[in-house]
């Protein structure tokens, strides 16, 4: 049965944050202190989340997981700068966030990619916003490069609606990064896909990562896929009032083959001690909602 | 060509069904106005005051056959007379088209401004065409000014309505999009506000036009002395010429319903299939 609960080492939680000083480091990329959200409604304030904090290293790889309506896309619209928190400060590199902003890049959930522009228009017009003073040449070959990056420097012509959903989210992704965003936000890029697309994309986004090493912040529902990508794996509590139950280190060393950390023990005692989270300590209680 | 010849039957046999679907097509309708011209000449029998088709036809023989004439002042051929509508229409329909793609964005982007205009544009869009008419008259005291604002004011409603419906539904998703790259006003504007609300702005712009030229008819009609096809209906009423009226009718139907193609067409050319 000891096998069964994940070793101390591994398990920092979020009662013990660190000490945020007045000058971020590297080691203070992005932080989140005393974070809470609430909505108002008629039933009076909604808390959705409450007292997160969360530190991230510039580089790390961090998945988001936990139950729907956690609050996990709140976090996310808080960190890209959609929304505002009601109490506690987000910040990047000692800055408040406080609006959206092509440093914090966000692949959406539903691609959101332009359906009259091509795709080669849509990486385009990204990295016309981001870099107008480039010459038309330079912004070309910048496209060009993450089109050919993601394999689809053949489909360049085509326009969202002709491609596959496994193209759009590449073509969604190559956008995001060709504008070297600081923070690479991605809310569950790969729900939508069938298994095999899926893990193919995920090695994609791997390879591309090992290059450009951003930090990354991705919701997931996917254990195995948190594992396979991530440096530490967050898990939220349920909500209302969710908050970060506990962060696992995922201490595989890159570059990952899929069927070797597969076959290591200790993927299987973080992914029965991450189910054991999900579904007993904190399982989904269905009258919530 | 090569594989109907390998296979004659079967091909033969396709385009043989597909013709005769065709066939049938255009003959149901045909054989229907024909079966209704016949109830419309056999209740003429009884009411002299209203030719029946025949009668229509011996008597406007001369406009049917000569659309072209033109004898100076009012007395030109139908399609002089369809003609100076449509240059009426037309005028008055661009001065819509582009106030109310314009006003209609404005608004849709602004939610106060929205909800300043909405009620008052959504009472003014009920005042029927003619009741206009008599102000345009008033105040802009020629007849020619008057009937383009005629036209301008029915036509400007729905185009403006629905590109406001258009902009306020723009995915989330985009402007999404556009926040997080920051994009500049005018691309904005170009690349994401203006194609994505273009089903909607054409929506307006079709029923606009059967608007704009149902208002010119009634327009025309109450303003003396001008060509156009809606006086030429009254000068008819006028000398009693109950053929001619119903002639020019038909014309203004098959104008009605050639614009409404027309604008058909232009949506299918500049949205392909699009959602």
């Amino acid at each position: 049965m000891k096998t069964l609960s994940a070793p101390e080492s591994m398990v920092s939680t979020s009662k013990n944050p660190r000490s945020i000083g007045s000058t971020a480091t590297a080691d203070e990329f992005l932080v989140l202190k005393d974070v809470k959200k609430s909505f108002p409604t008629p039933n009076g304030e909604y808390v959705v989340l409450d007292g997160v904090n969360l530190t991230i290293k510039q580089g790390e790889f961090i998945c988001l997981i936990g139950h729907s309506g956690c609050g996990k896309s709140t976090l996310l619209n808080m960190v890209s700068g959609f929304s505002q928190p009601t109490a506690g400060t987000v910040k990047l590199k000692g800055q408040s966030i406080t609006r959206p902003g092509p440093d914090r890049m966000v692949v959406f959930q539903g691609y959101a990619l332009l359906p009259w522009l091509t795709v080669y228009e849509n990486v385009y017009l990204a990295v016309n916003a981001v870099y107008p003073d480039k010459s038309k040449g330079e912004k070309d070959d910048i496209v060009k490069e993450h089109l050919k990056m993601v394999g689809l420097l053949e489909a360049m012509e085509k326009t969202p609606p002709q491609i596959s959903g496994g193209m759009r989210q590449r073509v969604a992704i190559a956008r995001a990064l060709s504008i070297r965003p600081e923070v690479l936000v991605l809310d569950e890029p790969f729900g939508a896909l069938d298994a095999i697309t899926k893990e193919e994309l995920q090695e994609e986004l791997l390879k591309i990562w090992n290059n450009s090493r951003n930090t990354v912040l991705m919701i997931t529902h996917d254990i195995d896929e948190a594992l396979f990508l991530a440096d530490k794996l967050v898990m939220m509590t349920n909500g209302p009032a969710a908050q970060i139950g506990e962060v696992l280190e995922i201490p595989f060393k890159r570059p990952r083959d899929r069927s070797r950390i597969m076959e290591m023990p200790e993927y299987y005692k973080i992914r029965n001690y991450a189910l054991d989270f999900l579904y007993n300590r904190f399982a989904h209680d269905d009258t919530a909602e | 060509m090569t594989i109907a010849q390998k296979r004659p039957t079967s091909s033969g046999f396709a385009l043989d069904a597909k013709m005769r679907q065709r066939i049938d097509d255009v003959l149901t309708p045909v054989v229907t106005l024909l079966i209704l011209l016949a109830i419309w000449q056999f209740f003429s029998l009884f009411n002299q005051n209203l030719p029946g088709p025949i009668r229509v036809v011996q008597e406007t023989w001369k406009l049917i056959l000569y659309p072209f004439y033109d004898k100076g002042g009012t007395d030109k051929g139908l399609f002089w007379q369809v003609f100076a509508s449509l240059q009426r229409v037309a005028i008055g329909y661009t001065f819509a088209a582009i106030v109310g793609i314009s006003v209609g964005i404005i608004i849709g982007l602004n939610k106060r401004i929205y909800k300043g205009l909405d009620p008052i544009f959504q009472i003014l869009r009920t005042v029927p065409p003619l009741a206009w008419v008599p102000i345009a008259l008033a105040a802009l005291q020629q007849n020619q000014p008057a009937a383009l604002f005629v036209i301008f004011i029915t036509a400007v409603w729905p185009i403006l309505i629905n590109t406001s419906v258009g902009v306020k539904q723009i995915p989330q998703d985009y402007t999404n999009v556009a926040q997080v790259l920051q994009l500049p006003k005018s691309e904005f504007y170009f690349k994401i506000l203006f194609p994505s609300a273009l089903p909607y702005i054409f929506t307006g712009l079709r029923i606009a036009i059967g608007l704009a030229w149902l208002a010119i008819i009634a327009a025309e009609i109450v303003m003396s002395g001008i060509v156009g096809i809606g006086f030429f209906i009254w000068n008819a009423y006028q000398n009693g010429q109950v053929s001619e009226i119903i002639l020019a009718l038909v014309y203004i139907g098959l104008v009605g319903w050639g614009l409404d193609k027309l604008m058909e067409w232009l949506q299918s050319r500049i949205l392909p299939g699009q959602r």
